[in-house]
């Protein structure tokens, strides 16, 4: 247990207290480095290193098959995110102390510009994330609707292929890259260190290093669409990659790109949790939120290398004509293929355990009863992080490769389900005549685990190889995965967002509207992606613009669920935007009335969360005792003081009063 | 499996376990309903169908899958909804709940659960497995070379090669002969060797419940035994660039005497074109020395015709084979860069 006693001010800019009257505070808020002078020198790097890459590489026929080259497109993506790392200031203390010299102080003015400034705070990183993956998630879900309007007919273009096939790739890469920091970024990096008890993360400039790194792929990978699109989806196999165009550039540098900010957080992370915890805070005191991000982060840690060196395989083969994935010159097709599918699966459990933890972690609160088989449930997301690296080689069940080892890996991929339905135990054990409250947190919550059900279920057909011999590569494979990222991530996340916005931000969201939000994304996400089995099973592939004929029933109703799924968002962002900023009401100090270490700080959470570091008491989920020992030594302690200081009563008062 | 989750209720007037029992009474109801409306109404209706041993042995295998699927759904969701409507905060009378260490854990539930779910997890692992091995890969792809092969005496090799955005089929047994749509003899087992010019692809006949990918330079094979007549949709199912959508044909299952014309016919109608192909190979690679997109046999790996090459019991179809191996025979290994 490592007490976090050193003073904060050791880190990166200024210490806790703001310098009184400060030359920092007279500046205009808009000088310095933030995002404005990252884009300048963002787009100046791009310019550069496109410059560049036409000098060493024009009249080399190998690397340009249009007017662009690949090297150039290579060179200027990645100055460009040289630059804008330069131009937001992520770089200034390695450089400085590269140049012998002290890193200058910034002062870190506590001014709303703080949001587009290179922050070593781990509450304003949080909330950079939060508005970087909400903008990735609208962005990919606006794709989608254009996937969904070219798909109203089998055989009348709307958008034509060429367009089609970028968009579907760009859908895809936005969205895997937005959920694989869903929730790690936003939450994570919000709530971890509070649930703990620290004061900040184990490395914030690291922590906020990999938020730049993340917005940077984002702009990386939307570039693709004015260089022409990748034609290779989100899982990029070679050697279509090796043949594409220049906007496969794009995906390759912007996956790596995001790649080593994945590592980066994930790392992050992993040490906090590790070393960070508040003492008495012992691992069978650890939130279920924390184990899951515990879990998640290692995944994140150890699966994505491999992405980010297989991505430099194929920017090596179509940049300087290596032959990773070339099978004429002694590479392999399947080398790629296995590369990006182990780390591929585990990605696929980044974008699952945090949802998981995020319900284990409101599920008690709303039903005020203690989180049933806690210990099941931690081994349940440590299993599932261990097996996902044994699974890989289900999504080449039909490629040919290691045949004869199918059967294995279908036990792996079967295994998994026993820890996954350990998270079924605890949710189901918890509501044993619980008295369950209907916040809005809680219908996330249970929709969670009614998505994420037909997600897991229909996971066991795709697993047996017979099955999977019909189902592979077709809609039902769409289906089943939408079902669990959308239908477990995506559902947890909204739940978490509704949960945790009054702590984050102090404000209400409007209840009326959640719920209308709640009802509309849960109905309309059924109604989109449970046609989507039948379709699979009927025989329709992934990625077409063209389908047969008599599936074109399904496949509009589909389409006009998906658009009504999308307008389900803009009551999100309508309540969103009006209860925060245009109309906030102040919320309650804890108006869930629930015990974890979060709630029991400041609202708005002081600058370093905790006046001193907590001591540790007791786990937060002794709901339903009449005499509930207090979560850590801090004050409020009790349901009713809690109550007292402005929780709305209801099941915190009934919950400690029996 | 659900309905034995939580903590023994407290006594509370009825039975402690009295809301399990409940549970467990309408899940077992719902469960026997719908295994059985499913079975009987949806089973014989489920994709692929059965015009194939693999398609048939598909279809058996989804629906058994789909009657132990359907009461792990149902049970959760009975739970849950009793859940929902007898324990929520808003409906009069309902007591509070119970905390502390009996809420906590209850070893015997977690036991049970874990006992449960792992011997219905083997269960599908060892179904899934005699479904694979037994009909010979189901279908799928085993790779260059099949450890699961089926013990049919005549085997018809077709050869499938993808490339950017079509499938052609090779027929080595007649002549080497190149077609643009897939015949095959009904009540014949067929080895699919699939293979790619370019880049991945994948060949999808639906109806026939075959899904082999198309990797360059590597010979996948696939087994199936057609046992009905009827046309069948073939799809490419690994995104391969822009016309992937398009990438589409039909084919048909024939009697044999009709294959037999078919074939006879189709290659003496192609003997000029077939004279210019590269020869019959399992894989073929693209030519070192041109930037055209010629590719030739690769024969540095595998020679042709090493394997499964017992069809034709008919005398033409010995004849023609004969033919085949003549001119394979003759082999000119321009820039085989294996």
């Amino acid at each position: 247990m490592t007490l976090d006693v050193a003073p904060p001010s050791q880190v990166g800019s200024a210490g806790g207290v703001r310098p009184p009257g400060g030359a920092a505070m007279r500046r205009p808020s808009w000088l310095g480095q933030h995002m404005g002078t990252g884009i300048v020198l963002a787009v100046g790097g791009y310019a550069l290193g496109h410059y560049l890459g036409n000098v060493i590489a024009s009249g080399y026929t190998y690397v340009g098959t249009a007017a662009e080259n690949d090297v150039a497109i290579v060179l200027a993506l990645v100055l460009a995110v040289v630059g804008w790392l330069l131009g937001v200031g992520a770089l200034n203390y390695p450089l400085a102390k590269l140049a012998g010299r002290e890193p200058a102080a910034r002062p870190d003015a506590d001014h709303w510009t703080k949001y587009f400034r290179f922050s070593v705070e781990h509450k304003t990183v949080g909330l950079q994330y939060l508005i970087a993956v909400l903008v990735f998630l609208f962005t990919g879900g606006l794709l989608a609707m254009s996937i969904r309007t070219e798909l109203l007919s089998p055989t009348n273009h709307i958008i034509g292929p060429g367009t089609y096939i970028s968009i579907v790739g760009e859908h895809g890469t936005i969205m895997m890259m937005m959920a694989s920091s869903l929730v790690v970024g936003p939450l994570g990096n919000w709530l971890v260190p509070l649930m703990i008890g620290a004061r900040r993360m184990a490395f914030p400039r690291v922590e906020a290093f990999s938020f730049w790194l993340f917005s940077a792929g984002y702009f990386v990978i939307l570039t693709a669409l004015p260089l022409g699109g990748f034609p290779t989806g989100w899982t990029g196999y070679a050697p279509l990659q090796t043949q594409a165009d220049v906007g496969m550039d794009s995906y390759l540098v912007g996956f790596s790109v995001i790649g080593l900010g994945m590592i980066l957080a994930g790392f992050n992370l992993l040490v906090t949790i590790i070393n960070y915890r508040a003492p008495g805070m012992t691992w069978g005191r650890l939130p279920v939120f924390v184990w899951s991000i515990l879990a998640t982060s290692a995944l994140l840690t150890l699966a994505t290398p491999t992405l980010a060196v297989a991505c430099v395989f194929g920017i090596l083969d179509r940049t300087v004509g290596t032959s990773f994935y070339v099978a004429a010159h002694g590479g392999s097709s399947y080398l790629w293929e296995n590369l990006f599918w182990f780390f591929g699966h585990p990605e696929v459990y980044i974008m699952a355990l945090p949802g998981f933890g995020i319900v284990g972690e409101m599920l008690p609160v709303f039903t005020r009863k203690p989180l049933f088989a806690y210990r099941v449930a931690a081994a349940g997301m440590i299993g599932v992080a261990l097996l996902s690296f044994f699974v890989w080689q289900h999504h080449l069940f039909q490629s040919g490769i290691n045949p004869d080892m199918r059967p294995l890996f279908m036990l792996t991929t079967e295994l998994i389900s026993i820890p996954t339905g350990f998270i079924y135990l605890v949710g189901l054990g918890t509501l044993y005549k619980a008295k369950i409250r209907f916040e809005v947190p809680m219908l996330f919550a249970l929709a969670m685990y009614f998505n994420f059900l037909i997600g897991g279920v229909t996971g066991v057909f795709l697993s047996d190889v017979p099955v999977d011999v019909t189902v592979h590569g077709s809609f039902f494979v769409l289906a089943h995965f939408h079902y669990t990222i959308m239908g477990g991530l995506v559902f947890a996340f909204f739940g978490g967002v509704y949960y945790w916005t009054p702590k984050i931000t102090g404000k209400s969201l409007n209840k009326t509207l959640a719920k209308a939000h709640f009802w509309a994304m849960f109905v309309f996400f059924n109604l989109t992606f449970f046609p989507m089995f039948l379709i699979g099973l009927l025989g329709q592939p992934r990625r077409v613009f063209e389908y047969a004929q008599g599936l074109q029933t399904l496949n509009d109703f589909s389409s006009v669920s998906a658009f009504c799924l999308g307008a389900s968002f803009i009551i999100f962002v309508v309540n969103f935007v009006w209860s925060i900023f245009i109309a906030p009401q102040e919320a309650p100090a804890n108006p869930w009335g629930s015990l974890g270490l979060e709630w029991q700080t400041a609202t708005p959470v002081p600058r370093h969360n905790f006046d001193r570091i907590p001591v540790v008491m007791a786990d937060p989920y002794h709901y339903s005792e009449p005499d509930p020992p207090p979560v850590a030594d801090l004050a409020p302690t009790s349901f009713a003081e809690m109550a007292a200081a402005g929780a709305d009563g209801g099941g915190a008062s009934r919950g400690g009063d029996r | 499996m659900s309905d034995r989750a939580g903590a023994p209720g407290r006594p509370a007037g009825a039975h402690p376990l009295q809301d399990i029992r409940r549970i467990f009474a309408i899940w077992i109801a719902l469960s026997i309903v719908g295994d059985l409306i499913f079975w009987f109404v949806a089973g014989p209706h489920v994709p692929p169908g059965d015009m194939t041993s693999s398609a048939s042995g598909a279809q058996f295998d989804f629906n058994v899958l789909f009657m132990v699927a359907l009461p792990v759904i149902l049970g959760v969701w009975t739970y849950m909804g009793y859940a929902v409507l007898m324990w929520r905060a808003s409906r009069p009378g309902v007591p509070d709940p119970v905390g502390g260490p009996r809420a906590r854990s209850n070893l015997k539930v977690q036991l049970w659960w874990i006992v449960l779910t792992t011997i219905t997890v083997l269960g599908m692992f060892i179904f899934g497995t005699v479904e694979l091995i037994v009909p010979a890969g189901a279908g799928g792809a085993e790779g260059p070379n099949p450890i699961w092969t089926p013990t049919s005496k005549t085997i018809l090799p077709v050869q499938v090669i993808a490339q950017q955005w079509k499938f052609t089929y090779r027929y080595p047994t007649f002549g080497g002969m190149e077609t643009n749509t897939l015949v095959i003899p009904d009540n014949t087992t067929i080895a699919f060797h699939v293979t790619s010019l370019d880049v991945i692809h994948s060949f999808w006949a639906y109806q026939l419940g075959v899904k082999i990918d198309a990797n360059p330079g590597v010979d996948d094979i696939g087994y199936t035994t057609t046992n009905q007549l009827g046309r069948f949709s073939v799809r490419c199912n690994e995104l391969c660039g822009i016309w992937h959508g398009a990438m589409w044909d039909f084919g048909k299952v024939v009697t044999k005497s009709q294959f037999m014309r078919w074939g006879e016919a189709t290659e003496r109608a192609h003997a000029d074109n077939t004279k210019y192909l590269p020869p019959f190979a399992w894989t073929y690679v693209p030519t070192a020395n041109t930037t055209t997109g010629v590719t030739v046999a690769n024969t540095s790996g595998q020679a042709p015709f090493s394997k499964v090459q017992k069809y034709g019991a008919t005398t033409s179809a010995k004849k023609t084979l004969k033919n085949v191996v003549t001119a394979t025979s003759t082999i000119t290994t321009g820039g085989s860069t294996g």
